[in-house]
C-alpha cells in the first residue's frame, strides 16, 4: 500500500507523525483504494456509522434528563417530551434511530449475503459484524425497556425469562439478571447501565470492523479480487465520500419523515401506558426488527429448544463463511444461489410477519415451515450448492464489465474464466 | 440511479409490510377531518379550548392528566388561552401545598406552575370510586391506544344497546368500539351536556371531536412545532441531496464509471 511512503509536507507534521502516525492514518483513509464498481448497496456501511454516532449523541443528551428509577422513568420520559427544550426531537430521533439502524444493518447484512462478502479473506470482518449485530440487539432491547411502559416491562419479563430454560441453573440466572424476584427497579438500573455501555463497545468493534476491512479491501459486485491501486479502484476521497454522502442524505430524508411525521408508527401503543406488573398486555411483541427471531423462538414447542433455535439462527451466521462452499463470491455469477437468496429474503420477511401475529393456527404453521427453511438454507442448501451449481464465467477484472457499459456482464460471459 | 429506486421501493415495502397495528380489529372507526394531520397539520385553537372545557367539566371528575401543568394551556401550539385566562383557570383549583413553617399541609389556589389537579389521591382511591376500574390518566391516552384519535373519537360515540346475546354485569356498558365491547365507563357525553362559550352547538359528535383534539394536544404538545420543523428539515435535505448529487456526477465524471 502506498500509505507507507507517505510523509507529511510540513516540519511540524513530520515531527508529530514520527511520534504518532495519525497523519499516515488520515492519508491511508483518504487514499484507500476502493473498487470503482461499488453500487449503492455498499453505502450502508457509512450510513450505519452515521446511525451509531446519532444514537450515541442523542442518547447522551437523553441520559442527562432521564431518571432510571421504576417510579420515575416513565414520568421523566414525559418530562423530556414536554419540558426539555427540543426533548421531543431528541427522543424521537433516538427511538426512530434504532429502527433506522436496524433497517440499515439488515440491508448491509443482506448485501453481504448477496455478493458473498463474508467469504475468504473477509471472514473476520464478517464475524465482527455478527458480534456488532448481537450487541445492537442487546442494546435495542434494553433501550426499549427504559421508558418503563407496558411493553418495556413485559418485553423485559419475556426475554429475561428465556434464560430460565437453561437446565438446573436457569432460574438462578434469571433471579441474578433481575436483581430480585421479578423485573423491577434493580433490573431497570442495570439495563440502563448496560444500555449506556454497549454503544461504546459497538464503537470499538466498528473500528476493528473497518480495520479488518482495510486489510483485504472492499469486496465488489463482481466479487473478484482487484489489484490496489489500479484502474479498477478509485481513492476513497472524494469518490466514495461523496457517493456515501449522497446515499446518506437520501436515507436521512426517510429518517426525517419518520421522526417528524410518523414518530410513533414503529413503536407499540402499549408503551405509552406506564408499566404495571398486575396487568399483562393482550399481545406481547418485540420491536419489528426482532420479530423474525421471535417467530423462530415461538415456532418450537419446547422452551429450551426454542431458545436454542433462536440463538442458533443468529450464531449460524458466524460460521457462514464455512457453510458456503462455493468459490464464487457474487450471486451475479451464481444463477441458482441467486434464486435461493431471494427465497431466503422472502423467508425472513415472512418470519417477521408471523412474529407479529399471535402464535396459533395457520400463523404457527407458517412460522414452523419458515423456521425449518431458514435452517435448511444455511445447513443444507448452501453447502450442497457450492458443489452442484454451474456458475457463470467470471470476468478477470472490474474494468471489463464497467467499460462494457452495463453491469449484467453479457459481454463478460464470453470471456474465458480463470475459475472454470 | 436505477438501483436507488429499487432500494427506495424495498424500504417502503419493508415498512408497509411491517405497519402492523395489532389493535386494528375488524371494526371501522368513525372518521372525521382532523386539522392536525398532514404535513402542515395544526390544531384548531377554538376546538382545543372547547375540548379543554369538555375535559375539565366532564372527564376530569374521574380522569387525571398528571403530566400537564396549567401553564401549558397558555403555551404556543396549544389551546393558547391568554396568560390571564390560564391563571384564572389555575386559581379555580385548590392545590395542596406544604409543609409550611409549622409543618402543616395547607391548600391554596392553583398557580400556572402547578400540575393539573388529580380527581383522586391515588390509583386505589380511583378504583374504589369506580367499581374497581381505574379511569386511565389522559395525558398520553391517544398515543396509548392502537387506533389513536379515531379510536377515542369513535369510542365516545360508540355506546349502544347491547345485542340480546350479550349479557352485561352491573356497571358495565356496551360500546361497539371498545376491545371486547364491554366498558366500565358509562356514556360520558350527551347532547347539550356542556354550554360552549363560543356558541357552538354541543352535540355528542362535536364534543367528541373537541375533546379528542384536546387529548391529541395533551399527548403531543409540540406537534405543531414538529410539523413545521419537519417540513423545513425535509426541504433542506432534498435541496442538499440534489446539490450533492450533481457534485457527485461531476466528480465521478473524471473516471469512466457509472454512479
Amino acid at each position: 500500500m502506498s500509505d507507507h511512503d507517505y510523509r507529511p509536507k510540513s516540519k511540524v507534521g513530520q515531527w508529530f507523525n514520527d511520534r504518532l502516525p495519525l497523519l499516515t492514518l488520515a492519508n491511508h483513509l483518504t487514499d484507500y483504494p476502493t473498487p470503482k464498481n461499488l453500487n449503492y448497496w455498499w453505502t450502508f456501511g457509512g450510513i450505519l456509522t452515521f446511525c451509531l454516532i446519532t444514537q450515541i449523541i442523542t442518547g447522551l443528551t437523553l441520559a442527562m434528563h432521564y431518571i432510571a428509577h421504576a417510579d420515575m422513568a416513565f414520568e421523566s420520559v414525559e418530562h423530556i417530551m414536554r419540558d426539555v427544550n427540543y426533548g421531543w426531537l431528541i427522543r424521537y430521533i433516538h427511538a426512530n434511530g434504532a429502527s433506522m439502524f436496524f433497517l440499515a444493518v439488515y440491508i448491509h447484512i443482506f448485501r453481504s449475503l448477496f455478493y458473498g462478502s463474508y467469504k475468504a479473506p473477509r471472514e473476520i470482518i464478517w464475524i465482527i459484524g455478527i458480534i456488532i449485530y448481537l450487541l445492537m440487539m442487546a442494546a435495542a432491547f434494553m433501550g426499549y425497556v427504559l421508558p418503563w411502559g407496558q411493553m418495556s416491562f413485559w418485553g423485559a419479563t419475556v426475554i429475561t425469562n428465556l434464560f430460565s430454560a437453561i437446565p438446573f441453573v436457569g432460574e438462578g440466572i434469571v433471579t441474578w439478571l433481575w436483581g430480585g424476584y421479578s423485573v423491577d427497579n434493580p433490573t431497570l438500573t442495570r439495563f440502563f447501565t448496560l444500555h449506556y455501555l454497549i454503544p461504546f463497545l459497538i464503537l470499538g468493534l466498528v473500528v476493528l470492523h473497518i480495520w479488518a476491512l482495510h486489510v483485504p479491501g472492499n469486496n465488489n459486485p463482481v466479487g473478484i479480487d482487484v489489484k490496489k491501486p489500479s484502474k479498477d479502484t478509485v481513492p476513497f476521497h472524494p469518490y466514495i465520500v461523496i457517493k456515501d454522502g449522497f446515499a446518506l442524505l437520501m436515507f436521512m430524508i426517510v429518517f426525517a419523515f419518520f421522526v417528524f411525521y410518523a414518530p410513533n408508527i414503529l413503536g407499540h401503543a402499549d408503551n405509552y401506558i406506564e408499566a404495571n406488573p398486575m396487568v399483562t398486555p393482550a399481545h406481547i411483541v418485540p420491536e419489528w426488527y426482532l420479530l423474525p427471531f421471535y417467530a423462530i423462538l415461538r415456532s418450537v414447542p419446547d422452551k429450551l429448544l426454542g431458545v436454542v433455535a433462536m440463538l442458533s439462527a443468529i450464531l449460524i451466521l458466524a460460521v457462514l463463511p464455512w457453510l458456503d462452499t462455493s468459490k464464487i463470491r457474487s450471486a451475479v455469477f451464481r444463477p441458482l444461489y441467486k434464486q435461493f437468496y431471494w427465497i431466503l429474503v422472502a423467508d425472513v420477511l415472512i418470519l417477521g410477519y408471523v412474529g407479529a401475529m399471535p402464535a396459533e393456527g395457520l400463523y404457527l404453521l407458517i412460522a414452523r415451515v419458515a423456521t425449518a427453511y431458514y435452517f435448511l438454507h444455511f445447513l443444507v442448501i448452501l453447502p450442497v450448492l457450492g458443489f452442484k451449481e454451474k456458475t457463470l464465467p467470471v470476468p478477470l477484472s472490474i474494468t471489463e464489465p464497467v467499460l462494457g457499459g452495463s453491469t449484467n456482464l453479457a459481454a463478460a460471459r464470453n470471456k474465458e474464466s480463470k475459475i472454470e | 440511479m436505477k438501483n436507488l429506486f429499487k432500494l427506495l421501493s424495498i424500504i417502503i415495502l419493508i415498512f408497509a409490510s411491517n405497519s402492523y397495528s395489532f389493535a386494528a380489529e375488524k371494526v371501522e372507526y368513525l372518521k372525521t377531518d382532523w386539522s392536525f394531520k398532514g404535513l402542515f397539520g395544526k390544531f384548531d385553537r377554538a376546538s382545543l379550548q372547547r375540548g379543554y372545557q369538555v375535559y375539565t367539566e366532564v372527564c376530569a371528575s374521574c380522569h387525571s392528566m398528571k403530566y400537564l401543568s396549567y401553564r401549558n394551556l397558555a403555551e404556543p401550539g396549544g389551546p393558547e388561552f391568554s396568560e390571564a385566562q390560564a391563571k384564572a383557570i389555575a386559581a379555580s383549583f385548590e392545590v395542596t401545598d406544604g409543609p409550611n413553617s409549622d409543618g402543616e399541609m395547607f391548600t391554596r389556589p392553583g398557580k400556572l406552575s402547578d400540575k393539573f389537579v388529580m380527581p383522586y389521591d391515588n390509583v386505589k382511591a380511583a378504583q374504589a370510586a369506580n367499581g374497581g376500574a381505574y379511569p386511565p390518566d389522559m395525558s398520553v391516552l391517544v398515543k396509548a391506544r392502537g387506533g389513536g384519535v379515531d379510536y377515542i373519537y369513535s369510542l365516545l360515540q360508540g355506546y349502544e344497546e347491547a345485542p340480546s346475546n350479550v349479557s352485561l354485569d352491573d356497571g358495565v356498558y356496551y360500546n361497539k368500539y371498545m376491545y371486547g365491547n364491554k366498558i366500565r365507563m358509562a356514556a360520558p357525553l350527551s347532547d347539550g351536556l356542556v354550554e360552549y362559550g363560543d356558541g357552538t352547538n354541543a352535540t355528542v359528535e362535536q364534543m367528541s371531536k373537541d375533546v379528542t383534539t384536546f387529548l391529541m394536544w395533551s399527548a403531543e404538545p409540540h406537534l405543531e412545532a414538529r410539523h413545521q420543523m419537519g417540513f423545513k428539515a425535509i426541504v433542506y435535505l432534498i435541496i442538499l441531496t440534489v446539490l450533492v448529487y450533481f457534485s457527485m456526477k461531476k466528480i465521478w465524471s473524471r473516471v469512466e464509471s457509472e454512479v
